[in-house]
Formats: C-alpha cells, structure tokens, sequence
C-alpha cells in the first residue's frame, strides 16, 4: 500500500547534532540545486535542495539548523524542533526525518537520534564519516544498530564523491512504518549505553591521541594564543599579497575590454555611459573579486576545519571583559567577510542583551566590501616597502585598520553592557573533532559567494553607476567653459553644497559625491570614485587607472581621514535592513546608524587634524 | 569535589548535576550533552587569562564551560 499512497514529490529533512556533517550530506545530495532563504517570520537559515532518486523519484530535502535536543534553546533549535513535529506554520511536516550521526561522536548523537524519534515520525538514520570510525578501529554493527533502533540504518561519508549512494537507495524504499517510542520518564542515557554496548566495539583508540596532542598545543594559554594570531595575522597578509597578481590580471581584462568598447563605438553620450559609467564603474569593484574569494577561504576553511570554536574558547575571557562571551567570536569573525551573514549568526547567542551588543558592534568588524577602499587609499598613499625585515608595509597598515575596528569594537560593547546587572551567561561549546575541510563544500560556499558578489555588482553598483555618471555628466559644461565638465553637473553642485559639512574632516566635494552612492554599500565609493574622475579628467588621464591620479590629487591627510571614516561609517544599507529584521526596530537601526556616523565623522576629524599637524594636509 | 576544582590533565567521574534553580536550563542542557552520572570526565586545557573557561572532554566530545556552569557538576570521591 506504501507505494501507491506515495506521493510524487517525497519531503526530507535533514536533522541531526551540530557537526555532524549534516550540511555536507545536503551538499552531496543535492549538488548545486539549492535555495537559500530564511524560514517565515524569523531570521534562521532555511536550506532546501532537490533531488531525483535512481528511480526518478522527485524528493524535496530540506536542512535544518543543527541541534543538541529538541528542548530548544535558541531560535535555530526551535525551528528545528517545530518543522520536525510538523507544527511550524507555513512549512508542510516532512514525509521523512533523515537523521545524521558523526560515526566518531555516537553517544552524543545517538541521544539526539531517540529524542526525533520520539517524535514517531517516519525516519532513517544515517552513520555519517563512518571511515573516520573505521579508522579510529570502531567497529559499528549497523544491523544490531538497525534491530534495537527499529528504524532503517545507512553509512555515508557524505565529503567522499559518491559517499552518499546508500542514501539515495534508501531513499527509493518505501517509507518506514513510524518508530517505536520509548516511555517519557526513560532514561536516554541508559538506553544510548546498551545501543552502544550492543552495536559497537571500541578497542584502543590511536587517532584520538593525535586530536588531543593538537589541541594541547591549540588550546594552549600560550601556544595557543600565538597560533591564533599567527593565523589572523596571516589570513591578512594573504589577503593582500596573494590577490595581487590575480587583482592585476582582472584590471588588465577590465581595461582591455573598456578600451575595445572605446574603439567600437562612436564618440558621444552611448560611449561615455559604458566605458565611463558601465565598464569603470563596476570594472573597479569586479577587481576586488580575488580579495574577497581569499578572505572568504580562509574563514570558511576555519569553520570547516572545526578551529573556529576553538578561537572562541581562547577569546571567551577577552570577550567577557568587553561583557560578551565566546559565543560572540563566530558571529564577530564571520562579519569580517559580511556584517550580514555575521549578524545573522547571531541568533546562536542565548542571552538577548549580548546578542543585541553583538549585533550593534557587529558592523565594526571590518567587512570585505571595505576592502575595495583600503586597497585602493592604501596603494595609492602607504609606500610598497618592507618593515621590520619581513612585512608589508602595506599589509601592516591594513592589519592597522582591522585592529582599530575590533579595539572600537571592544570599547563600544564595553560601554553598552555597563550597569548591567551580573547575570550568567552561559557558554557551553562543543568543540568538534578536526577535520580536513571537504573540497566540494569550500567549492560550494566560495561559489556562493562569489556569485552574490558578482550580482551585486550586476545590480545595485552598475545601477549606482549609471545614475552617478548620469549626474556628472549633466548638464553639459557651456561652450568655452574652462574647469572640467563635472564642475557644472549636477554631481558637482550636490558635492560642493555637502563640502562645508565634510570639509573639516578633510574631505574634497569629489568624495562627498562618492559617499552618497557608497551610502547603499560601501564599495560602490570607489566605483563611484572612478567614475567622477573617470568624467572629470581629460582623454588621456581617463585611460590612466585611479590609483597614481589619487595619490596626485590627494594629500595623505586626507587618505587618513577617509580611511579613518571608512573603519566606522554604517555605509551599507543591506546591513541595516538584517539588523531591523533581526532586532524588529527601527530603534536599534537609528541608534546603530547614529553612532557609528558619530564615530566616523569624530575619528576623521582627528585624523585630519593630527595630519595636518604633522605637515600631511595639502601641499 | 566539583568540575571547576579539577586540575588540567586531571579526570574524574560524574556523581550528579546540581539544579541552580528549579528548571534549571543551563543544567538541562548538561545533562542532554552527556553530563550524567558514571560518566568519566576530564579536563583537557584551561584558557588564557584566568582558566576561564575550561575544555573538559566527555565520551567522544570536548566542551568548552566557563567555570560557572562547571560548578554544577559533582563529582565523585576518588574511590
């Protein structure tokens, strides 16, 4: 009767422990055919893929956020907890819970596979990385496993191509009947201890000495501080040195291509609106591609590779004197690549007023889109030289700028959590066993982001683009005029009227332009940049790329004014909306903008100043 | 003897998990992560300023606790 009933298109859900390797089983499942959003009403990640079975059945598998248990204790593990019960509104209740164990971690996991199957809801269970437990020497009898579970059992190695299969075939069988329940007052823990009694045998284990020989150097007070920041502060030097060949390949593209739309088209208003506005518009941001790829590899290599955790429990005293706690670091790191993806993490952070503190010091952290601008300031102003025998200059001040983003960062949650009454937060962190980040799954991930970049850039900047040039190009200069067009634009009686406001910090009316299409997202400033100049300049200076005719035009105060600003300024409406999404007020929107245009604007004016008054303003 | 007063390197077993407040969530969630009694526990490293928190190793699994929720396990006397 199963297969008749069966409808045509089969609804999974993935569920399963934190690093269980569930998202790498959703990844092999269902390849690249994906779709991200969130889940109605909140904020919390909503995955689903397709896929087609050997048979041709059509089945739509949904990931669910990680849990412990289905006593929830953040949002992630609610919805969790309510799509697997079949009560969360506006999602149909699944026809199958496929639930994922880490072969390596059974007695956690195995407690978490009986809490969804006391749910008595159709569910297979799958021994993910059970090469890891081979191994390790652990030997699983999967049908002693599968005989005292009552549910179907499968192995997978879901980071090895074709480690899915047995789930995929599983998937063809008729859907089991529901699972036998335990009594409520059971004892989980007993009956994890006889399962494994039964279907495992554990003989001396080798492979674990090697986690804990790593970690005591990891988790080390000393050593382990030391490999932190030796990390980050690689992570920095290779997002500046490694891009830069790959950086220049792609401005030789960029210019190539805009010199050829030159030649082909005729002189007039359709030629200046690609080469000056299209093509020098996003061609500049484009170039950052390779920057944001690396940043992104590293912090996704971090996550995969289960170090991430590990940083969070060094740093967890450090962040509880700014009032915070470890659990703030994951979602602080992952600003560093986007404040958007970061201020979402935050909904792993129990306690509401840390994660309001988070999410308000969150857009502190430098994010990648800044790295367009400090590329750009840094390598038309600080010399290309070698310090201190082995650094960059150039490297050195970009850590700089980093740094002064985390210290603010630290300052400001400081002086929002004072007076606050001393309450527990709890930390509680697995730390998961290391593992080597799977290929597909970084493939994946830099895949993703590299495209929302690039639409991006296809979006929001081509159109800012546009509109900018549009506005510096008209109204035309009269005949006989004798400063550059841009002068009489409208861009030029917009910069010159917002100059008096900008112009004790140090800035000209041309930045003042940039900054109101880099108020949509900060690196649209300097494709906003490129194209004033790129229309302000002559025939021949237009072809010279941006960097010397800053470092021209410029004086170095006033790099250090803007980059100073940069470090601050809430430049960036995608981040503003998360966080009125997240915090559902338009209050901690306007406190957030308020403040961090405060900091910006009194951080640049000191900058400017101290410059000056070290000989750097205008020669 | 309580976890927080283990020494690094040094094991022990569980004997019970002490409700701070009645509905405790903070020891609910202990015992779900395998904090039960019997259970041999051990702590692996103490951190950086202070030995707050620690990473204490639990069946296959470490955990990082500050030493606050640490205080909720109770251990046996070495026998």
């Amino acid at each position: 009767m199963d297969a008749v009933v069966r409808e045509r298109t089969l609804r999974a859900a993935l569920v399963g422990n934190p690093n269980c390797g569930k998202t790498a089983l959703f990844n092999q499942l269902t390849g690249s055919r994906q779709k991200v959003a969130n889940y109605a009403g909140v904020t919390v990640e909503r995955k689903e893929g397709r896929l087609t079975t050997a048979s041709g059945l059509a089945v739509r598998l949904l990931d669910l956020p990680g849990a412990y248990s289905l006593n929830a204790t953040s949002p992630d593990e609610a919805v969790t907890r309510d799509v697997c019960a079949g009560r969360y509104r506006g999602e149909a209740a699944p026809d199958l819970l496929i639930c994922v164990l880490d072969a390596t971690n059974l007695r956690l996991h195995l407690r978490f596979a009986l809490d969804v199957r006391q749910l008595g809801r159709p569910m297979i269970v799958v021994i993910n990385m059970i090469d890891a437990a081979r191994q390790q020497g652990l030997e699983i009898d999967i049908a002693r496993l599968q005989a005292d579970l009552g549910v179907p059992v499968v192995t997978a190695i879901a980071v090895r191509r074709g480690g899915a299969s047995e789930v995929f075939a599983a998937l063809d069988r008729p859907l089991p009947p529901p699972p036998p329940v335990l009594p409520p007052d059971a004892d989980f823990h007993a009956v994890v201890r006889k399962l494994l009694q039964d279907a495992v045998s554990r003989p001396a284990v080798a492979s674990e000495a090697f986690e804990e020989k790593l970690d005591r150097w990891v988790l080390h007070p000393v050593w382990g501080m030391a490999i932190l920041i030796a990390l980050m502060f690689l992570m920095f030097q290779a997002v500046f040195s490694w891009a830069q060949p790959l950086m220049d390949g792609v401005q030789a593209i960029v210019d190539q291509f805009g010199e050829l739309v030159r030649g082909v088209l005729p002189d007039g208003v359709l030629q200046g609106l690609l080469v000056d506005g299209v093509i020098a518009g996003a061609g500049t941001v484009v170039v950052f591609l390779p920057q944001i790829l690396i940043l992104f590899l590293w912090i996704l290599t971090l996550e995969e590779s289960g170090y991430l955790p590990r940083a969070a429990f060094l740093l967890d005293r450090l962040m509880a004197s700014a009032g915070l706690s470890g659990r703030s670091f994951i979602p602080l790191l992952s600003s560093f690549a986007c404040a958007v993806p970061g201020i979402m993490a935050t909904r792993t952070i129990q306690n509401p007023r840390d994660r309001l503190v988070t999410i308000l010091i969150a857009p502190l952290m430098t994010c990648s889109a800044r790295l367009p601008i400090y590329t750009l300031l840094i390598a038309a102003f600080i010399p290309r030289k070698t310090v201190w025998g082995v650094f960059n200059l150039q490297g050195v001040v970009l850590f700089a700028l980093y740094i002064a983003g985390i210290v603010s960062a630290m300052v400001v949650a400081r002086i929002l959590k004072r007076g606050e009454r001393a309450s527990e937060h709890p930390l509680l962190l697995e730390l998961p066993a290391y593992r080597a980040p799977g290929l597909r799954d970084l493939a994946l991930g830099l895949w993703q982001r590299a495209s929302t970049f690039l639409s991006r850039v296809g979006t929001i900047i081509v159109t800012l683009s546009v509109l900018l040039w549009a506005l510096s190009s008209f109204p035309a200069a009269p005949a006989g005029a004798a400063g550059p067009a841009i002068d009489y634009s409208l861009a030029g009686h917009i910069g010159r009227w917002m100059l008096p406001i900008f112009a004790p910090i140090g800035f000209n009316w041309q930045i003042c332009v940039a900054l109101i299409p880099g108020l949509a997202a900060r690196e649209v400033a300097v494709s906003a940049l490129a194209t004033v100049y790129a229309v302000g300049a002559s025939e021949a200076d237009a072809a010279a790329q941006l960097t010397p005719l800053l470092s021209a035009q410029w004086s170095i105060g006033t790099a250090l004014s803007l980059l100073a600003w940069y470090v601050f300024a809430p430049q960036c409406f995608s981040t503003l909306a998360v966080i009125r999404r997240e915090t559902g007020t338009w209050k901690v929107v306007i406190i957030a903008a308020a403040y961090l245009f405060g900091l910006a604007y009194a951080a640049s004016f000191i900058t400017w100043h101290v410059a000056l008054a070290l000989g750097g303003g205008p020669s | 003897m309580r976890l927080n007063d283990l020494s690094r390197g040094a094991s022990a077993i569980i004997d019970h998990i002490e409700d701070r407040e009645p509905g405790d969530p903070v020891a609910l969630r202990l015992r779900e992560l395998g904090f039960v009694p019997g259970e041999p526990v051990r702590v692996v490293a103490v951190a950086p300023f202070g030995g707050d928190p620690l990473a204490v190793k639990i069946g296959f699994t470490r955990f990082a606790l500050r030493r606050a929720e640490a205080a909720r396990v109770l251990l046996r006397d070495a026998a």
